[in-house]
């Protein structure tokens, strides 16, 4: 077991590598520069001025020891400053953090849940009219844009019944209220964001859970379960689900950094200060050392996931951990 | 187990997915044709009009005519599937063959980059180059798109090609002096291409959500070029006051991604069934 983490965790090392560099490279494809936003804009600042801004960066240095020294700071967690305003990379990101965690660990349970009730129905009523309503409803689902849904949950719950805010994450007498009722500001405004995100994510999962289901029902076991006469019950949910749940660690797994990570078109349309507008807005305004930074940490989070899917599933499944 | 639909329903759904394809394709290469205004055309006394005899689907915050402009956007949408999943199919088809057939370190080596792009936060690298590119426009989308959308394509022939490349029709093409390249490319890529037609389809519906969610949040296809991303940005602006400039475009990205996972998926299910 201990050789299994440890194998996995030295082949994380050139994986990683290669994401950063990769990144890296692609950043330099930029004909513009990050001190343009400072100096393109600035009639009044002169040649001298731009070249001495460059050589604060390191921007006048070759790619290759730019790359260097960003990861030697990286593996030491400096990721550095903004661009922008100065502020430790680091410290941008961890403001950013709760509201995207909020959103989305809310947003995943509720997906999970929903995913699994489908899943059950569907499967355990194949083909009823039911089942048919249902993969309906999640094949359109599956196609939905996330940003189709965001609008129209906006246009219909937010400006036609006025049932919740359409924007941002606190009233504008936020700072009035006692924490109670700041509780429930932050909850009504996260509600659309948390909805929509649901929406946009539960089809596949609903759809995974579904096979998988049907798969269990064709097991042995299934059939020494039901003609031992347990209950439909027992059967479904002691015999069947527990076996149909396995897969979803790996997809727990593949989701961990999408938690993280946020959604840049999520928050972007319901203008929500998380880490993928934090994204958006590094990448808009070139501020190199927050989206390397916030890639890094995607990467990391993907290989992490990987890794905590793989050793879950080997603990859930004893097939697997005696092979 | 399949599911038993009757057979009339499915029947109709895959007539309406493909008649949605076809009209689209259709609008897209006739657009001038069909268009009774220039999508570009900026009518300031027509500003957020609704939907009426003389504008059928409204016109937008410039006036301009939004018929006109989905039928233009069309264009874009349809150039972006096809052309981006080119890219990565023909990308995906070469790694996967050479990884499937020549195995050995070629195989470790190219299985590596499959593992190493897929480990890559694909959308935020697209972010990052596509704001890289000077003038974002379609051209960077698609190469983008292509470049990072071939992983699935390579996983699925090189297991379609380790399973080939030891059938007998193989060996005896290889007995009676087939060369290298012509085993591989006449008589294990045609047989191993069938998976990848599924793929290319639901790939089309991918690329184009992720062009219109690029152009929705302003950083894939500028204005004033309409594109279905684009113009439901800008329906997001006006949501309060003109639904029909979301409405029409958000549909149209819906009907489109609807129709060609579905042919994607019957496709599958009746590749399975012949299986």
């Amino acid at each position: 077991m201990f050789k299994f983490i440890a194998k996995r965790l030295l082949l994380m090392v050139p994986l990683f590598f290669g994401i950063t560099a990769m990144t890296f490279a692609v950043t330099q494809l930029a004909p513009g520069d990050p001190t343009d936003q400072a100096t393109q804009l600035n009639p009044k600042i002169s040649q001298e001025a731009k070249v001495r801004l460059r050589e604060l960066y390191g921007l006048d240095r070759p790619i290759l020891e730019r790359y260097t020294r960003w990861a030697w700071s990286a593996a030491r967690l400096d990721f550095g400053r903004s661009f922008r305003d100065g502020e430790p990379v680091l410290a941008k990101i961890a403001s950013r953090i709760p509201v995207t965690l909020a959103i989305n660990l809310s947003g995943l349970i509720l997906t999970v849940l929903l995913a699994v009730w489908i899943g059950v129905i569907g499967a355990s009523r194949q083909g009823t009219w039911a089942d048919q309503l249902l993969t309906f409803i999640v094949f359109v689902a599956f196609a939905m844009p996330t940003f189709v849904l965001a609008l129209a949950a906006m246009a219909f719950f937010g400006l036609k019944l006025h049932w919740f805010p359409i924007s941002g994450v606190t009233s504008l007498d936020h700072e009035l209220m006692n924490g109670w009722d700041r509780f429930l500001d932050v909850a009504r405004h996260l509600t659309l964001p948390v909805l929509v995100s649901v929406l946009a994510h539960f089809s596949g999962l609903a759809r995974y859970m579904r096979s998988g289901m049907i798969e269990v029902f064709r097991q042995d076991y299934i059939k020494t379960a039901w003609s031992k006469g347990l209950s439909a019950r027992a059967v479904l949910f002691r015999h069947a689900l527990r076996n149909a749940l396995l897969p979803l660690i790996t997809i727990l797994g593949l989701s961990v950094p999408g938690v993280l990570g946020g959604s840049v078109i999520l928050e972007t349309v319901f203008s929500i200060p998380g880490m993928g507008k934090l994204m958006m807005d590094a990448v808009m305004a070139r501020d190199l050392p927050v989206y390397m930074a916030l890639l890094t940490l995607g990467a990391f989070l993907t290989l992490i996931g990987n890794l905590l899917a793989d050793l879950a599933y080997r603990w859930a499944d004893p097939r697997i951990r005696n092979s | 187990m399949k599911r038993e639909k009757p057979m009339s329903v499915q029947r109709i759904i895959t007539a309406l997915a493909f008649g949605w394809v076809v009209v689209c394709a259709g609008a897209a290469v006739l657009a001038p044709v069909v268009c009774g205004y220039d999508p570009a055309a900026i009518d300031i006394g027509n500003i957020l009009q609704p939907p009426s005899a003389a504008h059928w689907l409204g016109t937008d915050q410039l006036g301009r005519d939004v018929l006109a402009r989905l039928v233009y956007g069309a264009r874009v949408s349809l150039i972006v599937g096809f052309v981006s999943v080119g890219i990565s199919v023909t990308l995906g088809v070469l790694v996967g063959l050479a990884a499937g057939y020549f195995g050995g370190w070629t195989d470790r080596a190219l299985s590596g980059a499959i593992d190493l792009m897929l480990c890559f936060p694909t959308f935020f690298l697209i972010l990052a180059v596509v704001a890289a590119v000077d003038k974002p426009g379609i051209w960077p989308i698609l190469v983008i798109l292509g470049l990072t959308g071939w992983m699935g394509t390579a996983r699925l022939v090189r297991a379609e090609v380790m399973s080939l490349r030891e059938r007998e029709y193989v060996m005896a093409a290889r007995v009676i002096g087939a060369s290298e390249l012509r085993v591989l490319f006449r008589h294990i890529l045609p047989n191993a291409l069938s998976p990848v037609w599924v793929s290319a389809t639901l790939g089309v519906a991918g690329a184009i959500l992720t062009e219109s969610g690029l152009s929705f949040l302003g950083i894939g296809v500028q204005p004033p070029s309409p594109s279905w991303g684009n113009m439901l940005g800008d329906g997001r602006l006006t949501i309060g006051a003109a639904w029909w400039m979301a409405f029409f475009p958000g549909t149209a990205i819906l009907f489109t991604v609807l129709a060609y996972n579905y042919l994607g998926e019957s496709l599958k299910n009746r590749m399975e069934d012949r299986r």
